[in-house]
Protein backbone atom coordinates (compact mmCIF):
# COMPACT_ATOMS: atom_id res chain seq x y z
CA UNK A 1 0.00 0.00 0.00
CA UNK A 2 1.31 3.47 -0.11
CA UNK A 3 2.78 3.20 -4.04
CA UNK A 4 0.93 3.88 -6.78
CA UNK A 5 -2.97 3.86 -6.84
CA UNK A 6 -6.08 5.37 -7.38
CA UNK A 7 -6.06 7.65 -4.78
CA UNK A 8 -2.43 9.30 -5.81
CA UNK A 9 -3.10 9.29 -9.20
CA UNK A 10 -4.59 12.72 -10.80
CA UNK A 11 -8.07 12.76 -11.36
CA UNK A 12 -8.43 12.26 -14.52
CA UNK A 13 -6.18 8.83 -14.98
CA UNK A 14 -8.20 7.17 -12.48
CA UNK A 15 -11.12 6.14 -14.31
CA UNK A 16 -11.93 4.94 -17.79
CA UNK A 17 -14.75 5.86 -19.41
CA UNK A 18 -16.00 3.20 -21.93
CA UNK A 19 -19.01 1.34 -23.67
CA UNK A 20 -20.39 -1.62 -21.53
CA UNK A 21 -20.57 -3.65 -24.64
CA UNK A 22 -16.73 -3.22 -25.33
CA UNK A 23 -15.37 -4.20 -21.73
CA UNK A 24 -17.79 -7.08 -21.85
CA UNK A 25 -16.52 -8.62 -25.15
CA UNK A 26 -13.04 -7.38 -23.74
CA UNK A 27 -13.39 -9.84 -20.80
CA UNK A 28 -15.11 -12.68 -23.20
CA UNK A 29 -12.88 -12.34 -25.55
CA UNK A 30 -9.84 -12.61 -23.31
CA UNK A 31 -10.76 -15.71 -21.59
CA UNK A 32 -12.24 -18.07 -24.23
CA UNK A 33 -11.64 -21.31 -22.19
CA UNK A 34 -11.59 -23.90 -25.25
CA UNK A 35 -13.28 -27.50 -24.92
CA UNK A 36 -10.73 -29.82 -26.72
CA UNK A 37 -12.27 -32.30 -28.54
CA UNK A 38 -10.12 -34.11 -30.58
CA UNK A 39 -11.53 -36.39 -32.59
CA UNK A 40 -8.40 -38.04 -34.29
CA UNK A 41 -5.28 -36.89 -35.32
CA UNK A 42 -5.91 -32.98 -35.41
CA UNK A 43 -6.10 -33.76 -31.81
CA UNK A 44 -2.60 -33.83 -31.34
CA UNK A 45 -1.60 -30.66 -33.01
CA UNK A 46 -4.29 -29.16 -30.60
CA UNK A 47 -2.00 -30.39 -27.75
CA UNK A 48 1.11 -28.79 -29.29
CA UNK A 49 -1.04 -25.41 -29.34
CA UNK A 50 -1.85 -25.37 -25.96
CA UNK A 51 1.58 -26.84 -24.64
CA UNK A 52 4.08 -24.12 -23.87
CA UNK A 53 6.02 -23.86 -27.08
CA UNK A 54 3.04 -22.39 -29.01
CA UNK A 55 1.85 -21.40 -25.98
CA UNK A 56 -2.18 -20.38 -25.98
CA UNK A 57 -1.80 -18.63 -23.06
CA UNK A 58 -0.68 -15.72 -24.40
CA UNK A 59 -4.44 -15.07 -25.87
CA UNK A 60 -6.23 -16.12 -22.83
CA UNK A 61 -7.03 -19.39 -24.30
CA UNK A 62 -5.19 -21.96 -22.39
CA UNK A 63 -7.39 -23.12 -19.47
CA UNK A 64 -8.71 -26.09 -21.76
CA UNK A 65 -11.09 -28.08 -19.44
CA UNK A 66 -12.48 -31.19 -20.39
CA UNK A 67 -16.18 -30.73 -19.01
CA UNK A 68 -18.55 -28.33 -21.64
CA UNK A 69 -19.79 -26.80 -18.43
CA UNK A 70 -16.33 -24.35 -18.19
CA UNK A 71 -16.25 -23.56 -21.85
CA UNK A 72 -16.34 -20.68 -24.20
CA UNK A 73 -15.03 -22.31 -27.39
CA UNK A 74 -15.62 -25.97 -28.71
CA UNK A 75 -12.41 -26.91 -30.69
CA UNK A 76 -13.77 -30.10 -33.30
CA UNK A 77 -10.23 -31.16 -33.85
CA UNK A 78 -10.50 -34.25 -36.13
CA UNK A 79 -13.09 -36.77 -38.00
CA UNK A 80 -16.32 -36.34 -36.89
CA UNK A 81 -18.30 -40.03 -37.31
CA UNK A 82 -22.41 -39.85 -37.44
CA UNK A 83 -21.80 -42.34 -34.46
CA UNK A 84 -19.45 -39.28 -32.77
CA UNK A 85 -22.10 -36.30 -33.96
CA UNK A 86 -24.81 -37.14 -31.04
CA UNK A 87 -21.84 -36.61 -28.66
CA UNK A 88 -20.63 -33.53 -30.68
CA UNK A 89 -24.03 -32.21 -30.33
CA UNK A 90 -24.59 -33.10 -26.41
CA UNK A 91 -21.38 -31.62 -25.81
CA UNK A 92 -22.01 -28.20 -27.62
CA UNK A 93 -25.85 -27.88 -26.02
CA UNK A 94 -24.33 -28.48 -22.53
CA UNK A 95 -21.98 -25.70 -23.11
CA UNK A 96 -23.05 -22.48 -21.46
CA UNK A 97 -23.79 -18.83 -23.45
CA UNK A 98 -21.86 -17.58 -25.05
CA UNK A 99 -20.18 -19.87 -26.63
CA UNK A 100 -18.57 -20.10 -29.90
CA UNK A 101 -17.51 -23.05 -32.32
CA UNK A 102 -14.20 -23.85 -34.09
CA UNK A 103 -13.42 -26.92 -36.93
CA UNK A 104 -9.87 -27.37 -36.48
CA UNK A 105 -8.82 -29.08 -40.39
CA UNK A 106 -10.46 -30.13 -42.80
CA UNK A 107 -12.22 -33.18 -41.61
CA UNK A 108 -14.48 -31.24 -39.38
CA UNK A 109 -14.83 -28.63 -41.88
CA UNK A 110 -15.87 -30.06 -44.51
CA UNK A 111 -15.45 -34.25 -44.14
CA UNK A 112 -11.94 -33.83 -45.99
CA UNK A 113 -10.89 -37.13 -47.55
CA UNK A 114 -13.48 -39.17 -45.71
CA UNK A 115 -16.16 -38.58 -48.30
CA UNK A 116 -17.56 -41.83 -46.69
CA UNK A 117 -20.62 -43.35 -45.31
CA UNK A 118 -19.22 -42.86 -41.66
CA UNK A 119 -18.18 -39.33 -41.80
CA UNK A 120 -20.14 -36.70 -41.27
CA UNK A 121 -19.48 -34.11 -44.02
CA UNK A 122 -18.39 -30.75 -42.17
CA UNK A 123 -19.56 -30.39 -38.50
CA UNK A 124 -21.54 -27.23 -39.85
CA UNK A 125 -24.30 -29.75 -41.00
CA UNK A 126 -25.36 -29.74 -37.48
CA UNK A 127 -24.13 -26.97 -35.24
CA UNK A 128 -23.55 -23.44 -35.75
CA UNK A 129 -19.60 -22.66 -37.24
CA UNK A 130 -18.10 -19.63 -36.17
CA UNK A 131 -14.72 -20.32 -37.56
CA UNK A 132 -13.39 -23.03 -39.87
CA UNK A 133 -9.57 -23.68 -40.09
CA UNK A 134 -8.29 -25.67 -42.67
CA UNK A 135 -4.72 -27.91 -43.17
CA UNK A 136 -4.31 -31.35 -42.85
CA UNK A 137 -3.58 -30.68 -39.88
CA UNK A 138 -3.23 -27.02 -39.31
CA UNK A 139 -0.21 -25.31 -37.83
CA UNK A 140 -0.87 -23.97 -34.73
CA UNK A 141 0.01 -21.24 -35.90
CA UNK A 142 -2.90 -21.22 -38.55
CA UNK A 143 -5.62 -22.40 -35.26
CA UNK A 144 -3.81 -19.54 -33.08
CA UNK A 145 -4.84 -17.32 -36.00
CA UNK A 146 -8.07 -17.91 -36.21
CA UNK A 147 -8.51 -17.60 -32.40
CA UNK A 148 -7.11 -13.82 -33.03
CA UNK A 149 -9.85 -13.27 -35.98
CA UNK A 150 -12.31 -15.30 -33.21
CA UNK A 151 -11.30 -12.05 -31.16
CA UNK A 152 -11.80 -9.64 -33.35
CA UNK A 153 -15.30 -10.96 -34.03
CA UNK A 154 -16.37 -10.95 -30.41
CA UNK A 155 -15.45 -7.68 -29.99
CA UNK A 156 -18.04 -6.13 -32.65
CA UNK A 157 -20.49 -8.65 -30.73
CA UNK A 158 -23.48 -6.76 -28.64
CA UNK A 159 -24.15 -8.43 -25.87
CA UNK A 160 -26.34 -5.39 -24.25
CA UNK A 161 -28.14 -5.31 -26.62
CA UNK A 162 -29.09 -8.92 -26.03
CA UNK A 163 -29.65 -8.04 -22.76
CA UNK A 164 -32.30 -5.50 -23.30
CA UNK A 165 -34.16 -7.17 -26.02
CA UNK A 166 -33.51 -10.35 -25.71
CA UNK A 167 -32.11 -12.89 -27.58
CA UNK A 168 -34.12 -13.74 -31.04
CA UNK A 169 -34.44 -17.60 -32.02
CA UNK A 170 -31.33 -18.49 -33.87
CA UNK A 171 -31.60 -22.00 -35.74
CA UNK A 172 -28.83 -23.49 -33.89
CA UNK A 173 -29.01 -26.46 -36.24
CA UNK A 174 -26.51 -25.88 -38.54
CA UNK A 175 -26.92 -26.12 -42.33
CA UNK A 176 -28.05 -29.37 -42.28
CA UNK A 177 -26.05 -29.60 -45.62
CA UNK A 178 -24.41 -32.84 -47.15
CA UNK A 179 -21.76 -31.48 -49.37
CA UNK A 180 -21.27 -33.43 -52.32
CA UNK A 181 -23.95 -36.20 -51.67
CA UNK A 182 -26.89 -35.68 -53.12
CA UNK A 183 -28.49 -38.25 -51.82
CA UNK A 184 -27.98 -37.17 -48.33
CA UNK A 185 -29.37 -34.18 -48.63
CA UNK A 186 -32.87 -35.00 -48.76
CA UNK A 187 -33.02 -35.88 -45.48
CA UNK A 188 -32.73 -33.07 -43.88
CA UNK A 189 -35.96 -30.88 -42.03
CA UNK A 190 -36.17 -28.15 -40.76
CA UNK A 191 -35.92 -28.70 -36.87
CA UNK A 192 -37.59 -26.50 -34.34
CA UNK A 193 -34.94 -24.10 -33.14
CA UNK A 194 -33.82 -23.87 -29.71
CA UNK A 195 -33.41 -19.79 -28.47
CA UNK A 196 -29.94 -19.16 -28.39
CA UNK A 197 -27.26 -15.98 -29.27
CA UNK A 198 -27.96 -14.10 -32.11
CA UNK A 199 -26.10 -14.96 -35.30
CA UNK A 200 -23.16 -12.00 -35.85
CA UNK A 201 -22.26 -10.16 -38.89
CA UNK B 1 7.16 -72.05 -52.76
CA UNK B 2 6.97 -74.36 -49.60
CA UNK B 3 8.74 -74.82 -46.87
CA UNK B 4 9.63 -77.66 -44.86
CA UNK B 5 7.80 -76.03 -41.66
CA UNK B 6 4.74 -75.30 -43.73
CA UNK B 7 4.73 -78.94 -45.11
CA UNK B 8 5.44 -80.20 -41.62
CA UNK B 9 2.57 -77.94 -40.32
CA UNK B 10 -0.21 -79.25 -43.11
CA UNK B 11 0.95 -82.78 -42.27
CA UNK B 12 0.42 -82.54 -38.72
CA UNK B 13 -3.16 -80.85 -39.13
CA UNK B 14 -4.17 -83.19 -41.58
CA UNK B 15 -3.06 -86.56 -39.34
CA UNK B 16 -5.56 -85.04 -36.92
CA UNK B 17 -8.64 -83.43 -38.79
CA UNK B 18 -8.57 -86.26 -41.50
CA UNK B 19 -7.53 -88.53 -38.30
CA UNK B 20 -9.54 -91.75 -36.71
CA UNK B 21 -11.22 -88.75 -34.09
CA UNK B 22 -10.90 -85.90 -37.14
CA UNK B 23 -13.80 -84.62 -38.14
CA UNK B 24 -16.85 -86.08 -40.28
CA UNK B 25 -16.38 -85.87 -43.83
CA UNK B 26 -13.10 -83.85 -44.07
CA UNK B 27 -11.22 -85.30 -47.57
CA UNK B 28 -7.28 -85.25 -47.00
CA UNK B 29 -7.14 -82.45 -49.67
CA UNK B 30 -9.10 -80.25 -47.53
CA UNK B 31 -5.51 -79.57 -46.23
CA UNK B 32 -4.16 -77.32 -48.06
CA UNK B 33 -1.52 -74.25 -48.38
CA UNK B 34 -2.93 -71.05 -49.45
CA UNK B 35 -0.67 -69.00 -52.11
CA UNK B 36 0.77 -66.58 -49.30
CA UNK B 37 2.54 -69.56 -47.82
CA UNK B 38 0.16 -70.40 -44.43
CA UNK B 39 -1.80 -74.03 -44.08
CA UNK B 40 -5.37 -73.66 -44.62
CA UNK B 41 -8.22 -75.54 -44.23
CA UNK B 42 -11.27 -75.63 -46.58
CA UNK B 43 -14.66 -76.61 -44.18
CA UNK B 44 -17.92 -76.36 -44.15
CA UNK B 45 -20.06 -74.35 -41.56
CA UNK B 46 -21.29 -77.62 -39.94
CA UNK B 47 -17.98 -78.94 -39.67
CA UNK B 48 -16.16 -75.21 -38.43
CA UNK B 49 -16.98 -75.99 -35.01
CA UNK B 50 -15.31 -79.66 -34.58
CA UNK B 51 -12.52 -78.33 -36.84
CA UNK B 52 -11.76 -75.59 -34.45
CA UNK B 53 -12.71 -77.72 -31.32
CA UNK B 54 -9.25 -79.80 -32.75
CA UNK B 55 -7.29 -76.92 -33.62
CA UNK B 56 -7.21 -75.23 -29.90
CA UNK B 57 -7.47 -78.82 -28.43
CA UNK B 58 -5.39 -81.53 -30.48
CA UNK B 59 -2.83 -78.85 -32.17
CA UNK B 60 -2.37 -76.26 -29.48
CA UNK B 61 -3.91 -73.46 -31.14
CA UNK B 62 -4.70 -71.49 -28.67
CA UNK B 63 -5.64 -68.02 -29.46
CA UNK B 64 -7.97 -66.82 -32.41
CA UNK B 65 -5.74 -64.02 -34.33
CA UNK B 66 -9.22 -62.59 -36.28
CA UNK B 67 -12.99 -63.17 -38.58
CA UNK B 68 -13.35 -61.80 -41.38
CA UNK B 69 -15.00 -62.70 -44.25
CA UNK B 70 -15.14 -61.60 -48.45
CA UNK B 71 -18.18 -60.39 -50.49
CA UNK B 72 -17.36 -62.45 -53.92
CA UNK B 73 -20.27 -60.36 -55.28
CA UNK B 74 -23.79 -59.72 -55.66
CA UNK B 75 -25.66 -62.65 -57.10
CA UNK B 76 -23.37 -64.97 -56.35
CA UNK B 77 -24.80 -68.20 -54.98
CA UNK B 78 -21.74 -69.04 -52.91
CA UNK B 79 -21.62 -65.32 -51.71
CA UNK B 80 -19.43 -64.80 -48.56
CA UNK B 81 -16.49 -66.51 -47.58
CA UNK B 82 -15.30 -66.66 -44.29
CA UNK B 83 -11.74 -66.44 -43.00
CA UNK B 84 -10.46 -67.59 -39.30
CA UNK B 85 -6.83 -67.72 -38.50
CA UNK B 86 -5.59 -69.13 -35.76
CA UNK B 87 -2.14 -68.74 -33.94
CA UNK B 88 -0.60 -71.07 -32.18
CA UNK B 89 2.64 -69.61 -29.60
CA UNK B 90 3.69 -72.51 -28.58
CA UNK B 91 4.44 -74.45 -32.12
CA UNK B 92 5.38 -70.82 -33.27
CA UNK B 93 3.09 -71.76 -35.78
CA UNK B 94 -0.57 -70.56 -37.96
CA UNK B 95 -3.46 -72.19 -40.13
CA UNK B 96 -6.10 -70.71 -42.12
CA UNK B 97 -9.59 -71.32 -41.79
CA UNK B 98 -11.94 -70.59 -45.01
CA UNK B 99 -15.63 -71.29 -44.97
CA UNK B 100 -17.67 -70.99 -47.44
CA UNK B 101 -21.22 -69.99 -47.11
CA UNK B 102 -24.37 -69.36 -49.34
CA UNK B 103 -26.97 -67.04 -49.97
CA UNK B 104 -27.07 -63.10 -49.30
CA UNK B 105 -27.62 -63.57 -45.46
CA UNK B 106 -25.78 -66.62 -44.62
CA UNK B 107 -25.28 -68.18 -41.10
CA UNK B 108 -22.44 -69.82 -39.66
CA UNK B 109 -21.55 -71.46 -36.03
CA UNK B 110 -19.90 -69.56 -33.61
CA UNK B 111 -16.66 -70.00 -32.08
CA UNK B 112 -17.18 -67.53 -28.84
CA UNK B 113 -17.10 -70.35 -26.60
CA UNK B 114 -14.06 -71.89 -27.68
CA UNK B 115 -12.41 -68.05 -27.80
CA UNK B 116 -13.86 -65.97 -25.85
CA UNK B 117 -11.95 -63.00 -26.78
CA UNK B 118 -13.59 -63.84 -30.33
CA UNK B 119 -16.83 -62.03 -29.71
CA UNK B 120 -15.41 -58.73 -30.81
CA UNK B 121 -14.27 -60.07 -34.27
CA UNK B 122 -17.55 -61.55 -34.64
CA UNK B 123 -19.28 -58.99 -33.85
CA UNK B 124 -17.56 -56.44 -36.16
CA UNK B 125 -18.01 -59.06 -39.16
CA UNK B 126 -21.61 -59.08 -38.38
CA UNK B 127 -21.56 -54.98 -38.57
CA UNK B 128 -19.82 -54.88 -41.33
CA UNK B 129 -20.19 -57.75 -43.92
CA UNK B 130 -23.60 -58.77 -42.66
CA UNK B 131 -22.78 -62.44 -41.56
CA UNK B 132 -24.80 -63.84 -38.66
CA UNK B 133 -23.01 -66.05 -36.15
CA UNK B 134 -26.09 -68.66 -34.52
CA UNK B 135 -25.03 -68.82 -30.74
CA UNK B 136 -23.21 -65.84 -30.19
CA UNK B 137 -24.50 -64.66 -26.72
CA UNK B 138 -24.17 -60.92 -27.71
CA UNK B 139 -24.90 -60.32 -31.05
CA UNK B 140 -24.64 -56.54 -31.43
CA UNK B 141 -23.00 -53.95 -33.81
CA UNK B 142 -19.85 -52.92 -32.98
CA UNK B 143 -18.58 -50.02 -35.16
CA UNK B 144 -21.60 -48.62 -36.77
CA UNK B 145 -24.60 -47.42 -34.24
CA UNK B 146 -26.93 -49.37 -33.13
CA UNK B 147 -30.14 -49.17 -35.39
CA UNK B 148 -28.34 -49.19 -39.10
CA UNK B 149 -30.32 -51.18 -41.34
CA UNK B 150 -26.93 -51.79 -43.58
CA UNK B 151 -23.70 -53.79 -44.08
CA UNK B 152 -20.86 -51.20 -45.29
CA UNK B 153 -18.29 -53.40 -46.52
CA UNK B 154 -20.84 -55.21 -48.48
CA UNK B 155 -19.95 -54.94 -52.54
CA UNK B 156 -23.55 -53.25 -53.01
CA UNK B 157 -23.17 -50.93 -50.81
CA UNK B 158 -22.70 -47.55 -51.93
CA UNK B 159 -19.34 -45.84 -50.71
CA UNK B 160 -20.88 -42.71 -49.74
CA UNK B 161 -23.21 -44.54 -47.89
CA UNK B 162 -27.35 -44.86 -47.55
CA UNK B 163 -28.56 -42.51 -45.51
CA UNK B 164 -25.85 -42.03 -42.62
CA UNK B 165 -27.16 -38.66 -40.69
CA UNK B 166 -30.84 -40.68 -40.48
CA UNK B 167 -30.17 -41.87 -37.13
CA UNK B 168 -28.44 -39.09 -36.08
CA UNK B 169 -31.50 -36.40 -37.22
CA UNK B 170 -34.14 -39.13 -35.72
CA UNK B 171 -32.07 -38.70 -32.18
CA UNK B 172 -31.99 -34.51 -32.56
CA UNK B 173 -35.55 -34.62 -33.83
CA UNK B 174 -36.90 -36.88 -30.33
CA UNK B 175 -34.38 -34.59 -27.84
CA UNK B 176 -36.25 -31.22 -29.00
CA UNK B 177 -39.37 -32.25 -28.20
CA UNK B 178 -38.32 -33.92 -25.63
CA UNK B 179 -36.92 -30.99 -24.45
CA UNK B 180 -39.85 -28.59 -25.61
CA UNK B 181 -42.42 -30.45 -23.40
CA UNK B 182 -39.65 -29.57 -20.40
CA UNK B 183 -39.29 -25.87 -21.27
CA UNK B 184 -42.91 -25.43 -21.50
CA UNK B 185 -43.52 -27.01 -18.26
CA UNK B 186 -40.38 -24.86 -16.45
CA UNK B 187 -42.50 -22.09 -17.85
CA UNK B 188 -46.06 -23.31 -16.93
CA UNK B 189 -44.22 -23.16 -13.18
CA UNK B 190 -43.22 -19.93 -13.26
CA UNK B 191 -46.53 -18.77 -13.86
S1 LIG C 1 -7.73 -32.81 -41.04
FE1 LIG C 1 -6.05 -34.28 -41.35
S2 LIG C 1 -4.93 -34.24 -39.41
FE2 LIG C 1 -6.95 -33.37 -39.02
S3 LIG C 1 -8.24 -35.05 -38.36
FE3 LIG C 1 -8.49 -34.87 -40.56
S4 LIG C 1 -7.00 -36.29 -41.43
FE4 LIG C 1 -6.41 -35.93 -39.30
Amino acid sequence: MGQVGLSEAPFSESFAATRLDWIVNWARKNSLWPMPLGLSCCGIELMAMIGPKFDLARFGAEAARFTPRQCDLLIVAGTMTWKMAQAVRLVYDQMPEPKWVMTMGVCSSTGGMYDSYAVVQGVDSILPVDVYVPGCPPRPDAVIDSIIKLQQRIQRERPVKDLIEGIPDYADVGTGHTLHQPNRAVAHKKLPALPTRPSQD
Amino acid sequence: MTSEKQAATQARVAAVLTGSNGVQGLAVDAIGIDHDGMVCVTATPEQLHEVCVLLRDALGFESNTFVTARDHGVGREQRFEMFYQFLSVAHVDRVRVRVMTTGDDPEVPTITDLWPGTSFSERECWDLMGVRFSGHPDLRRLLMPQGYDHHPLRKDFPHVGIEPDKLYNQWDEERRAAFAISEAERLEGKR
